[in-house]
C-alpha cells in the first residue's frame, strides 16, 4: 500500500515538475497552478470512488486528473495546447474535463463546482442509482457565495455529495486563517446540518478513510459530509509566483509536511530509487507521446459551440 | 381546465401566456423522464405567477423547491445536465439572475464547447422581465443583450401564449442552454392555439404586419408598440413590415435582411435602454451587410439611458412606445 501511494503521489509530482521543464522549453503558454505537497488529498480521495461517481475539480486539477486515471500522454498534450483526447487543447491547464472518467471538470472560478458538483449529486438523487458526487475546493473558495449556496442546497435536498477543502494555508497570496473568523472550516458544516471531519491531508491513507465514509454515508442515502483535509502547498499559488509574501519559516514547516518526504522515510532509498526509475521512464513516455500529438486544426475553432 | 383554459375550436384550447407556460412545462416534464423543475417558490406555490401550478402534484418530486439561491439553482442545473438530467430553472425576475451569472456565462455556455460535445447541457432556464407600472429598479430590467452576448447561449423572448407554448417546448427539447425572457407584463393575454403541433426548431422570426416602406424589428412586449405603431404609419400612407425577432441567438438575420432589402429604412424597438441593447447589434449588422440597400439611417427606440424609476408617471416618461416608434418611423421615412 506504501509503496502504490508513493508511487502515485511522486507520479503526480514529477508530472507538475515536467509541466515546468515543458515550460522552460517555451512548450507551455500559460500559468500553471501545480499541486505539490497535496498529492495526497487525490490519491486517497480517489480511491474511495467507484468508476461512475462524479468528480469535479478546481484549476489546481492535475493531481485530480492523474489519481483518476487520465493517462499523462493525454493530460500532457492538453496542457501543451495540443489536440489531447481530453478536450482538444480548449481546457488547458486550468479548465480540462473528460467525460470517460467522471470529471465534470476543474474549474477557475473557485467555488463554482460546487454547485455544479451538487447537480452531479441531484442526478444521481433523481435516477435513484447510488452513485456519487466528488467536489474538491481549496480553502479560499469557501469564502465564495457559491460554497454556501451550494453547501445548504445540498443539505436541504440531501444530495449524495461529499466535499473535500484542500486547506493548504494559503488563498491564493493571502494566509487562509487570516480570512476567516473561526479555527477550523469543517466546522461550517454544522450550519448546514451535516457531518464534517478534519483529516491530514498529506496523509493518503486517512483521506481514503474519511472519503470513504463519506462515500459510503452520501450511498445510504445520509446526504452530503464536509471532509477539511489539512495540506500544504510546496510551490506557489501559480507556477511563477514569487512568493515574497510568504515568511520562510511558512514553507519550511509545509517541507516537513512533505507527503512524499514522509513516504520515503518509511520506505527506504532503495525501493524509492526503483519507484523513481519506474516514474520517469512512464513520464518520458508520456512527454514524448504529448510531444507528437498534434496542434489542435484551427478550422475547428468555431466547432461545438451550439450541438 | 381551470380558470384561463377555455376550450375552443376542435383541436385548440385559449390560454393566458403564463399557463401557456405552464403547459410547455407539463408537456417537458411528460415527455422527458430526466425533465426537472426547480427554482424559488415553483413547486408547492406553483410560482408567484402561477406558471408552475399543479406541476408538482402531478409529477411529484422532480418539480420541487429550492432555497433563495439562484447560484445553487443554475449550477446544479448545469452539473445535472451534463450528467444525464434536463433542468428546467426558474430565475423569478430576470434582474436575480444577476447574483447568478457565473454559472451562465461561465459553466453553462462553456459545457459543449470545451469538452468538444463529450458533454451537454441541456438546461432551459425561464425569467421574466421588463417593466410593469411601480416596480422598482431591481424588477424591470431587459437583459437579452447579455444573454445574446454569450456564445453558447441561446435566447429566447416569447411575445405571444402560442410562443411563450412553443418557444419553451423548444427549449426543453434542446441539448444547449437556453434562456427564455418572459414578459410579466403579457402573461395575462390569451391566445387561441393548438396544442399539439410538432416542436418547433430553435429559432425564426415571425412577420407581424406587412409593408414595404419601412421595416420594423422588435421583440418581446415591444410587439405590441410595434403593431399599434404600424396600424397608425399605415393610416398615415406609411406601410410597416413588422418583425418579431422572438429568438436573439439563434439570430433570424435572414428574415431581417429579407426585409431591408425590400423596404431601405429600419427602426429598431426594444424596452431594454438604448446603449448596448440589442439594436446596436443589429444596426451594426444592417449598416455593415446592408448597407447599399439603405435609403435613410437606422434608427433606434429603447428606453432612456437612466436607472428605471418605479413611480408609474416617470416610468411612463422614460419607456418606449406607440409613439416614439412612429416618431422614429416619420424621421427615417422623411428624413428632412
Amino acid at each position: 500500500m506504501c509503496e502504490d501511494t508513493y508511487h502515485a503521489i511522486c507520479a503526480i509530482r514529477r508530472f507538475e515538475e515536467r509541466l515546468v521543464s515543458l515550460k522552460r522549453d517555451g512548450l507551455i503558454q500559460g500559468s500553471l497552478h501545480l499541486c505539490c505537497g497535496q498529492e495526497a488529498v487525490p490519491v486517497g480521495a480517489c480511491r474511495a470512488l467507484r468508476s461512475g461517481d462524479a468528480l469535479t475539480v478546481t484549476y489546481r486539477g492535475h493531481g485530480w486528473a492523474l489519481a483518476r486515471g487520465i493517462a499523462p500522454a493525454d493530460l500532457f498534450a492538453e496542457v501543451m495546447g495540443r489536440d489531447s483526447s481530453l478536450c482538444g487543447g480548449r481546457g488547458g491547464s486550468a479548465y480540462f474535463s473528460s467525460a470517460d472518467h467522471g470529471l465534470l471538470g476543474e474549474n477557475s472560478i473557485v467555488a463554482a463546482g460546487l454547485p455544479i458538483a451538487a447537480g452531479a449529486g441531484l442526478a444521481a438523487h433523481m435516477s435513484e442509482d447510488d452513485v456519487v458526487s466528488l467536489v474538491s475546493i481549496g480553502d479560499g473558495a469557501m469564502n465564495q457565495g457559491a460554497a454556501h449556496e451550494a453547501l445548504n442546497f445540498a443539505g436541504v435536498l440531501g444530495l449524495p455529495l461529499v466535499v473535500v477543502i484542500e486547506n493548504n494555508g494559503w488563498s491564493e497570496l493571502t494566509p487562509a486563517d487570516a480570512m476567516v473568523m473561526t479555527e477550523t472550516l469543517a466546522e461550517r458544516a454544522f450550519i448546514y446540518g451535516m457531518a464534517a471531519v478534519r483529516v491530514d491531508g498529506t496523509d493518503a491513507e486517512a483521506v481514503e478513510r474519511a472519503v470513504t465514509e463519506a462515500v459510503d454515508r452520501a450511498r445510504a442515502g445520509g446526504g452530503p459530509t464536509i471532509i477539511e483535509a489539512l495540506t500544504v502547498r510546496l510551490t506557489g499559488h501559480y507556477d511563477l509566483d514569487p512568493q515574497h509574501y510568504r515568511p520562510a519559516e511558512d514553507l519550511a514547516r509545509a517541507r516537513e509536511q512533505d507527503p512524499l518526504e514522509q513516504l520515503r522515510l518509511r520506505l527506504g532509498g532503495d525501493r524509492v530509487a526503483e519507484i523513481e526509475r519506474r516514474v520517469a521512464a512512464e513520464l518520458d513516455l508520456a512527454v514524448d507521446a504529448a510531444k507528437r500529438t498534434p496542434y489542435p486544426d484551427p478550422a475547428g475553432a468555431r466547432e461545438h459551440v451550439y450541438g | 381546465m381551470g380558470e384561463g383554459h377555455a376550450a375552443v375550436r376542435e383541436g385548440t384550447r385559449q390560454l393566458t401566456y403564463v399557463l401557456a407556460v405552464n403547459e410547455a412545462m407539463r408537456w417537458g416534464l411528460a415527455t422527458y423522464p430526466e425533465a426537472l423543475l426547480f427554482g424559488e417558490d415553483v413547486a408547492i406555490p406553483g410560482g408567484p405567477y402561477g406558471a408552475s401550478r399543479r406541476l408538482h402534484s402531478e409529477f411529484g418530486a422532480r418539480v420541487f423547491d429550492t432555497p433563495i439561491s439562484e447560484t445553487a439553482m443554475l449550477g446544479a442545473g448545469v452539473g445535472a445536465a451534463m450528467r444525464g438530467m434536463r433542468p428546467i430553472v426558474e430565475i423569478m425576475f430576470s434582474d436575480f439572475f444577476l447574483v447568478a451569472l457565473d454559472q451562465m456565462v461561465n459553466q453553462a455556455a462553456n459545457v459543449r464547447y470545451t469538452s468538444r460535445g463529450r458533454y451537454s447541457c441541456p438546461l432551459t432556464v425561464r425569467s421574466q422581465q421588463a417593466a410593469t407600472p411601480g416596480a422598482c429598479r431591481q424588477h424591470t430590467h431587459s437583459f437579452e443583450a447579455f444573454f445574446a452576448h454569450v456564445p453558447g447561449l441561446y435566447v429566447g423572448l416569447p411575445s405571444t401564449a402560442r410562443d411563450a407554448y412553443e418557444m419553451l417546448r423548444t427549449a426543453i427539447a434542446t441539448d444547449d442552454p437556453v434562456v427564455l425572457l418572459e414578459s410579466r407584463a403579457l402573461y395575462q393575454e390569451k391566445q387561441e392555439f393548438v396544442l399539439d403541433d410538432p416542436v418547433e426548431a430553435i429559432g425564426g422570426a415571425r412577420s407581424l404586419h406587412s409593408g414595404d416602406d419601412l421595416t420594423l424589428i422588435t421583440w418581446g412586449r415591444m410587439t405590441r408598440d410595434a403593431v399599434t405603431a404600424a396600424e397608425r404609419l399605415h393610416d398615415e400612407g406609411v406601410e410597416v413590415d413588422v418583425i418579431d425577432l422572438r429568438w436573439l441567438a439563434p439570430l433570424d438575420f435572414d428574415a431581417v435582411a429579407k426585409s431591408v432589402e425590400s423596404t431601405g429604412r429600419v427602426v429598431i424597438a426594444h424596452e431594454a435602454n438604448v446603449t448596448g441593447g440589442f439594436g446596436a447589434e443589429l444596426a451594426a449588422r444592417i449598416a455593415g451587410e446592408l448597407f447599399w440597400h439603405l435609403d435613410a439611417p437606422i434608427a433606434r427606440v429603447g428606453a432612456g439611458d437612466v436607472p428605471l424609476p418605479a413611480a408609474p408617471v416617470l416610468q411612463a416618461s422614460l419607456l418606449p412606445s406607440a409613439d416614439a416608434i412612429v416618431d422614429a418611423a416619420r424621421r427615417v421615412v422623411d428624413p428632412a
